[in-house]
C-alpha cells in the first residue's frame, strides 16, 4: 500500500478572545495533516483572479479541502498556468499533472463588497461541473470561500459539505477558583471567535439547536450547575432548569421542540425531558446508577446516553418517552460521550482504556456493530459530529491544556486547532447554516 | 451451694456498692463544670448566639481556623472511587460535631473528580464524592439540612499536570462552610 505523508503546516489566523479589539491579533490554527488517504480526489484550486480584499478566498477552499481528508490539493508552487475562468482552462495541462478536479474563479468589487465567480471542472471528460458568482460584503468573503467550498464538496461527493458552518467550544484561563471560562462560537475552521458568555464560575456542554441560533449550556453561576437557552445574535437568555443537584448534558430534539437533560432531583443522575414549550419534564431513566449525556437519535423517538449501571459507564439507548435501556456498547471498558451521526448509523465516543481515552466509532450499519479508532489519545473526549457526518471534532490535552481536533471519519486526516493561550475543550459543531 | 450463694450475695453487694460510687462521681463531674465555664468564659463570651455555642467543649466559628481537626476542609478519593477513605474518618466526626454544636452553620460538599474521562459522567462522578461526606457526617450526628452538595466535575481543577501526582489532587470533596 502507498502511504502517502504529508505534513503541512499551514499558520492561519485565530483570534483569541482577549484580543478580539485587535484585528491583526493572531493565534494559531495549525494545520496538520497526519497520514494520508490514497483514495483522495486530486484537485487543484488555482489562486482566483482579481481581489476579494483582505480574504484570501481560494486558499480558504483550499485548506477546507484538504482538511476533509476527501481530497488531495495541488501547492500553490506547483501550478504552471492560471486560469481564472472556462475560456482559459487548457484540459492537457491538468491532465498531465494528473489532477482529476480543477477549481478556477475571480473576485471583482461589487458595491461595498465582492463579487466572486467560480467554475469547477472535470479533467478527464473536460467538463464544467459548476459555473456560479456570489456577491456578498467584504465582511462575509471567508463565508462565500465555505460555500463555494461546499458546493465543490457536494458536486464532486454527492454529499453536502460542512464547510460553512459554525463550532461552539468552551475556554478556561486559571485554575481553581481564579479560572475563568467562556462560551465560544467560531467558523468551523476556528476563524471568526465570538464570546457568547463570560464567568468566573464553569461553564460546559454546548449544544446546538436545531435553527443554529441558540445554544443550551451549563453554567455554575448561581452556585450550582443550571441549564440556559441562549440566543446567539441577541443575548437573549433562559433558564430552563435549576433543580436541587445536578442540571446537565443538555440536548436539542432534532425538532427543536424538546430538551434532553440529566437532573439529580430525584437523588442520583438520572436521564429527563423537557418540553420546551409547557416546560413539563418527562422522566426517561430511574436507576440507582450516573445516567447522562443523552443525544437524540435522528428520528427523535430515542436517546443514546451514558450510564454506569453496569459497572462501568457505556452506552445505552432507551425510547425518548421513557421505557427500558438497552446497552450497546460491549467493547471496550469505558464509553462515554456519545455523538450520533445525521443518519444514525455511526456513533463517535470517547472510549477508555487503563490511563488512555481515543475517540472511537461504533458503526452500525452494518450486521454486527464495527469499532474503528479515530484518535490515538492519550485524554481525548467530547466527540461531535459534523452534520454531514464526514468529521468529528473532538478535545484533546497537549501538556496542560486542551485543544481540538478534527478528524475525518475514516479516520485519516486529522486537524490540529490551537488557541493562541487558555484551554479550548467540548467542541461541537453546528447543524448547517441557513442562508 | 451455700458458699456460692453466699458469693454471689457479696458480689451483688459490691456491684451495688461499685455503681453507687460510679452514679456519685458522675454526679459531680457533672455538677463542676457549669461553675467552672461561669468563671473562665463568663466575662469574655457574649451570649447573644444560641445558647449550645457556650456549651463547655462545644465548637465555635474561630475554631475552623484554629481547631488542627477542623482546619482539614478537603477529602480526597481514590481513582473512580466515591468510597471514603477511614483517614478521613476524624475529619468527619470533627465537621459533624460542628455541625450539632453550630445548628445555624451550613455546609457545601463540593465534589470533584480528575480530568480523565467524560466531563458530565464526572460531575456525576463528583456528587457521588459529596453524598458519600454527607453520609459520613450524618453517621456522626451532622444534619442533612446543614448540608448542601455541589459536583463541579473536572471543572475546577487545583493543577493541570498530566499523571496522578496531580489527579489524586483534583478526586477530592471541599467541605466549604457557607454559614460558619
Amino acid at each position: 500500500m502507498i502511504r502517502i505523508a504529508r505534513r503541512l503546516f499551514l499558520s492561519f489566523f485565530l483570534l483569541a478572545p482577549a484580543f478580539s479589539a485587535s484585528a491583526q491579533s493572531r493565534g494559531g490554527l495549525e494545520i496538520d495533516i497526519v497520514g494520508g488517504n490514497a483514495a483522495a480526489l486530486p484537485i487543484a484550486v488555482v489562486p482566483f483572479g482579481g481581489n476579494a480584499g483582505e480574504t484570501d478566498v481560494d486558499d480558504i477552499i483550499r485548506a477546507d479541502l484538504a482538511r476533509s481528508g476527501q481530497f488531495r490539493t495541488l501547492a500553490e508552487a506547483g501550478l504552471p498556468e492560471r486560469p481564472t475562468q472556462g475560456s482559459e482552462v487548457a484540459y492537457p495541462t491538468w491532465r498531465l499533472l494528473k489532477q482529476d478536479f480543477l477549481l478556477v474563479g475571480r473576485s471583482v468589487p461589487d458595491g461595498s463588497g465582492y463579487r466572486v465567480e467560480y467554475e469547477l471542472f472535470d479533467v478527464a471528460k473536460q467538463q464544467r461541473l459548476l459555473g456560479f458568482a456570489l456577491t456578498a460584503p467584504a465582511s462575509a468573503m471567508r463565508d462565500v470561500a465555505h460555500q463555494i467550498s461546499d458546493a465543490v464538496y457536494e458536486k464532486i461527493l454527492g454529499v453536502p459539505g460542512a464547510f460553512w458552518t459554525r463550532i461552539a467550544y468552551v475556554t478556561s484561563n486559571g485554575l481553581g477558583r481564579n479560572a475563568k471560562y467562556a462560551l465560544m462560537v467560531a467558523d468551523s475552521d476556528g476563524f471568526n471567535p465570538r464570546t457568547v458568555v463570560n464567568s468566573t464560575e464553569p461553564l460546559m456542554s454546548p449544544s446546538w439547536a436545531p435553527d443554529g441560533r441558540r445554544l443550551a449550556y451549563v453554567s455554575f453561576e448561581g452556585g450550582n450547575s443550571a441549564v440556559y437557552i441562549q440566543d446567539i445574535a441577541s443575548g437573549a437568555r433562559e433558564k430552563v432548569a435549576s433543580f436541587r443537584g445536578i442540571n446537565g448534558a443538555p440536548s436539542f430534539s432534532p425538532d427543536g421542540n424538546r430538551l434532553a437533560l440529566t437532573l439529580s432531583k430525584g437523588g442520583n443522575p438520572d436521564i429527563y425531558v423537557m418540553d420546551l414549550g409547557s416546560k413539563h419534564l418527562t422522566q426517561v431513566t430511574n436507576h440507582f446508577g450516573i445516567d447522562t449525556e443523552p443525544t437524540w437519535t435522528p428520528d427523535g423517538a430515542g436517546l443514546v446516553f451514558t450510564s454506569d449501571r453496569g459497572g462501568r459507564p457505556q452506552l445505552y439507548q432507551a425510547p425518548a418517552a421513557g421505557g427500558s435501556a438497552t446497552r450497546i456498547s460491549f467493547e471496550g471498558s469505558y464509553n462515554a460521550s456519545p455523538s450520533v451521526s445525521f443518519d444514525g448509523k455511526k456513533i463517535a465516543v470517547a472510549q477508555g482504556a487503563g490511563n488512555t481515552y481515543r475517540i472511537a466509532l461504533l458503526d452500525r450499519s452494518l450486521g454486527s456493530p464495527r469499532w474503528s479508532l479515530l484518535s490515538p489519545g492519550s485524554l481525548d473526549e467530547s466527540p461531535s459530529f459534523a452534520p454531514n457526518g464526514a468529521m468529528v471534532l473532538y478535545a484533546a490535552r497537549e501538556g496542560r491544556r486542551g485543544v481540538l481536533y478534527a478528524v475525518s471519519a475514516d479516520g485519516r486526516v486529522r486537524q490540529r486547532l490551537v488557541l493562541a493561550e487558555g484551554d479550548v475543550r467540548e467542541p461541537a459543531w453546528s447543524p448547517y447554516r441557513k442562508r | 451451694m451455700n458458699a456460692s450463694a453466699s458469693r454471689i450475695a457479696r458480689t451483688l453487694l459490691l456491684a451495688a456498692l461499685a455503681s453507687a460510687i460510679a452514679v456519685g462521681c458522675t454526679k459531680k463531674v457533672k455538677e463542676v463544670p457549669p461553675t467552672d465555664t461561669g468563671a473562665s468564659t463568663g466575662t469574655t463570651t457574649t451570649p447573644v448566639d444560641d445558647g449550645g455555642a457556650t456549651r463547655p467543649g462545644a465548637y465555635g466559628p474561630n475554631d475552623l481556623d484554629t481547631d488542627a481537626c477542623l482546619r482539614n476542609r478537603v477529602v480526597y478519593f481514590d481513582l473512580d472511587q466515591d468510597a471514603l477513605k477511614p483517614e478521613f474518618q476524624a475529619t468527619m466526626a470533627c465537621h459533624a460535631k460542628y455541625l450539632r454544636d453550630r445548628p445555624t452553620a451550613r455546609l457545601r460538599l463540593e465534589g470533584n473528580a480528575d480530568e480523565r474521562g467524560s466531563r458530565e459522567y464526572n460531575v456525576g462522578l463528583g456528587e457521588r464524592r459529596g453524598n458519600a461526606v454527607s453520609s459520613a457526617l450524618q453517621a456522626n450526628g451532622g444534619s442533612a439540612s446543614q448540608q448542601t452538595v455541589v459536583s463541579y466535575g473536572e471543572e475546577r481543577p487545583v493543577c493541570n499536570e498530566a499523571g496522578e501526582g496531580c489527579w489524586s489532587q483534583n478526586r477530592r470533596v471541599e467541605l466549604v462552610y457557607s454559614a460558619k
